[in-house]
């Protein structure tokens, strides 16, 4: 952020209190003026990505920094210049709410349902506030402070969803009596939850005309495993194994966001071998992440050859990461202050064979891939989405690139040395499927690029800083001293304290923008802490990209978007 | 030398029980419906790709109908939202059918120990073999599948062969 944003924006909201947190500028302001602050800083700061959308419930909070129980942050970037805004609101009651935001950008419609459906804040105009992550028979707001973490409710029978798939008809204006005349009507289909075509868990519902959708919904929420609240019973490091379930295709990289967030916050250096070995090991995730993806898309258009290509690299892999972390899939491998530990001896040699095997297997796949005509008719110019259509929706990561829109927190607001390395970040022309798809081949050849650079230029030395408040000491210190015991045993039990305050931070994941956004109450716990997923605006676009295509697009859409249910859900 | 009655029929004959000639196809011949959710998925396409390959096992035939499978393969964390679907997948499957609960989601609610997950998939559906985990092993869930052909062999015809489960009642069956 520029020393002079800050000032620029009091100027421009002087009835706002505008703050600066580590360089986050925060606007708080009254509810009748949010919907002109949010305009505003639109058109006139440039913030088009509306990141994320939350709550906080002050409920049990110590000294709360407002008389209102609740609060609604936006969280919004402009992406050409690395600023990014938050905007608060007090809420005083909750039935009431705010006035959504949902016309100013695409992307707040599904981040005000998930408000609303975990905290219960309304926002009044939303054209469909209902639950998102919860059941239709839940009652009661989950986050919200008083509502018991292991109470659980059961669902005796799914949703039907004929009533928003027909309100979403009915918006399109489709002339029905047209279509009778001609002796045929609009077909409604569902699609999952349990379909080999979404991946997981994903649910859709499509109404159509012969094999062109006219109006799709999705619903989310079958793998909604209440990761926030979870997080807010455990201690920060206790966190980390539950962030390798988010993204599962890619564990690390969501190790290592969420601790980056909380060292950004708590002023924690963490040494210069941990960078590295954060950027060395977040590429190679990078690159499984993309390996997954792009072989269960082959697999979605009925090639499977490409499986066995690509995930042959994947499970050799593992063998790097069972050395490393001790299992396959799950890597728990940072901690706050550095790594859980240092590479094994040899590890250069094995990262070379790994990056020279996956070359050589995602070459030969492209090779096959890129020839393939009945893969270029099913992806070329289908499901097209514009840069502004995919930056309101917002989109990031590489199914933002493909749209060719140039943003990548690497390169933006680099961090860990990224501005040191020297890569490409490729992006697609027309914004379809294809680019999509191919992206990710490009992507995995930049990140192999990346690896080879850091491996050259990694110092040696510790991988853990050096402070007792932060990281547990030496097992001969906690065997033979007091202190050290003490020690020890306090940072198990209460974790590592984190001052108070809020946050949000951004890390480049596989899939787009990996956000964290803390509220600490200064204790060892998080009081609240809430992902922004890249996944989860992603699939939030999904009908707009498909309406109008044809049903079988749509099914090549969803595996080019890689959306992961883990994160999306949380 | 052939003994009894293949003494006199000669080389061209095998003479065998039904029980176990049949219990032989079936436990050789499983069809795995996988009804993946979340990250043990991803170790069951570890299973079933080229290194753990589990055709050895003959389970190789992964159906995404359950009219066509008789092993349901729970791979994940199922929650209350979901559990309905589980519960109907369940029954749709033909029988005689088996049900192998991979991963400490689906067996106990694992590391979810919260209101939105289901502690365990046997409080819905029964379960015959349970893998533990986080995410298991792909050799943890072939295991479980050489134990589901161990409980197979003991089959009879004379016997049906969900009885075994004749007792269940999960929260669902109201
Ligand atoms: S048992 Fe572990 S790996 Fe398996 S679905 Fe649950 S959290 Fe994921």
């Amino acid at each position: 952020m520029k020393d002079t944003t800050l000032t620029q924006l009091q100027e421009a909201f002087p009835s706002a209190t505008c703050t600066q947190v580590i360089d986050t500028a925060v606007l708080d302001v009254q509810p009748n003026d949010l919907t002109t602050t949010l305009t505003a800083l639109k058109e006139a700061f440039g913030c088009d990505l509306l990141l994320d959308v939350t709550g906080i419930d002050y409920l049990t909070y110590p000294k709360p920094p407002q008389k209102e129980r609740f609060r609604v942050v936006y969280t919004l970037r402009n992406w050409r210049d690395n600023l990014v805004v938050q905007v608060r609101t007090g809420v005083s009651n909750p039935e009431i709410g705010l006035p959504t935001a949902s016309s100013i950008w695409e992307s707040a419609n599904w981040g005000e349902r998930e408000c609303w459906d975990q905290y219960g804040i309304n926002f009044s105009g939303h054209p469909d506030l209902r639950r998102i992550l919860n059941h239709v028979q839940f009652k009661g707001h989950p986050l919200r402070k008083d509502y018991p973490v292991d109470k659980r409710q059961i669902l005796m029978e799914s949703d039907s969803l004929e009533a928003p798939l027909k309100s979403r008809l009915a918006s399109k204006n489709i002339a029905r009596e047209a279509m009778t005349e001609l002796g045929t009507d609009v077909m409604f289909l569902n699609i999952g939850p349990a379909h080999p075509a979404t991946h997981g868990a994903i649910r859709f519902a499509v109404a159509l005309d012969g094999e062109t959708i006219l109006a799709n919904i999705v619903e989310i929420g079958y793998l909604h495993r209440g990761f926030e609240k979870l997080a807010e019973t455990h201690t920060y490091n206790q966190v980390i194994p539950l962030t390798d379930r988010l993204n599962y295709c890619s564990s690390m990289m969501n190790n290592i966001a969420y601790v980056k967030a909380i060292e950004k916050f708590a002023a924690i250096e963490i040494t210069e071998r941990a960078q590295f070995m954060r950027v060395v090991l977040g590429e190679f995730y990078r690159i499984l992440d993309h390996l997954v993806c792009l072989a269960a898309a082959g697999v979605d258009v009925g090639g499977l050859t490409n499986y066995w290509y690509l995930y042959d690299e994947k499970e050799a892999a593992y063998d790097f990461i069972s050395k490393l972390c001790g299992g396959r899939l799950m890597s728990t491998a940072t901690r706050i202050g550095g790594m859980y530990h240092d590479f094994h001896e040899g590890w250069e040699k094995e990262m070379e064979f790994h990056l020279a095997a996956i070359e050589k297997g995602a070459g030969d796949s492209q090779g096959l891939m890129e020839k393939n005509r009945i893969l270029q008719d099913r992806m070329q110019n289908v499901c097209r989405f514009s840069p502004e259509q995919a930056i309101s929706f917002g989109l990031t990561g590489p199914n933002l690139r493909s749209c060719g829109v140039p943003f990548d927190l690497r390169k933006d607001a680099p961090y860990y040395n990224y501005d040191s390395f020297d890569f490409d970040i490729p992006i697609g022309s027309n914004g379809d499927v294809y680019d999509r798809f191919m992206i990710r081949y490009e992507e995995i050849k930049q990140s192999i690029r990346i690896i080879r650079q850091a491996m050259k230029m990694i110092p040696g030395g510790p991988v853990n800083v050096n402070d007792s408040q932060v990281h547990l000491p030496k097992k001969a210190q906690v065997y033979t001293k007091i202190e050290g015991l003490a020690n020890h045993f306090k940072m198990v039990f209460e974790g590592v304290h984190v001052p108070k305050g809020e946050w949000y931070d951004g890390y480049e994941a596989a899939n787009g923008e990996l956000g964290f956004h803390f509220v600490s109450d200064g204790s060892g716990t998080p009081y609240k802490c809430k992902v922004r997923p890249p996944c989860f605006y992603t699939l939030g676009a999904f009908p707009a990209m498909v309406e109008g295509n044809m049903i079988a697009d749509a099914i090549v859409n969803l595996s080019c978007l890689n959306i992961i249910g883990g994160e999306l859900d949380r | 030398m052939a003994l009894g009655i293949e003494a006199s029929l000669g080389e061209s004959v095998l003479t065998s029980k039904l029980d176990e000639i049949i219990n032989w196809g079936r436990k050789y011949s499983l069809w795995p419906y996988v009804f993946g959710t979340a990250c043990c998925a991803i170790e069951f396409m570890s299973t079933a790709a080229a290194q753990f390959d589990i055709s050895r096992f003959g389970a190789e035939v992964v159906r995404y109908s359950p009219r066509q499978a008789d092993m349901l393969m729970v791979c994940g964390t199922i929650t209350y939202k979901q559990a309905p679907i589980l519960h109907r997948i369940y029954h749709q499957l033909c029988e005689p059918k088996w049900v192998v609960s991979v991963g400490a989601c689906a067996t106990s609610g694992g590391i979810y120990d919260n209101y939105c997950t289901v502690q365990g998939i046997d409080q819905i559906i029964p379960v015959d073999v349970y893998v533990s985990g986080c995410p298991p092993r792909p050799e943890g869930i072939l295991n479980a599948l050489m134990d589901l052909q161990k409980q197979i062999e003991s089959n009879s015809i004379l016997i049906d062969p969900q009885a075994r489960h004749k007792d269940f009642r999960g929260i669902l069956d109201q």
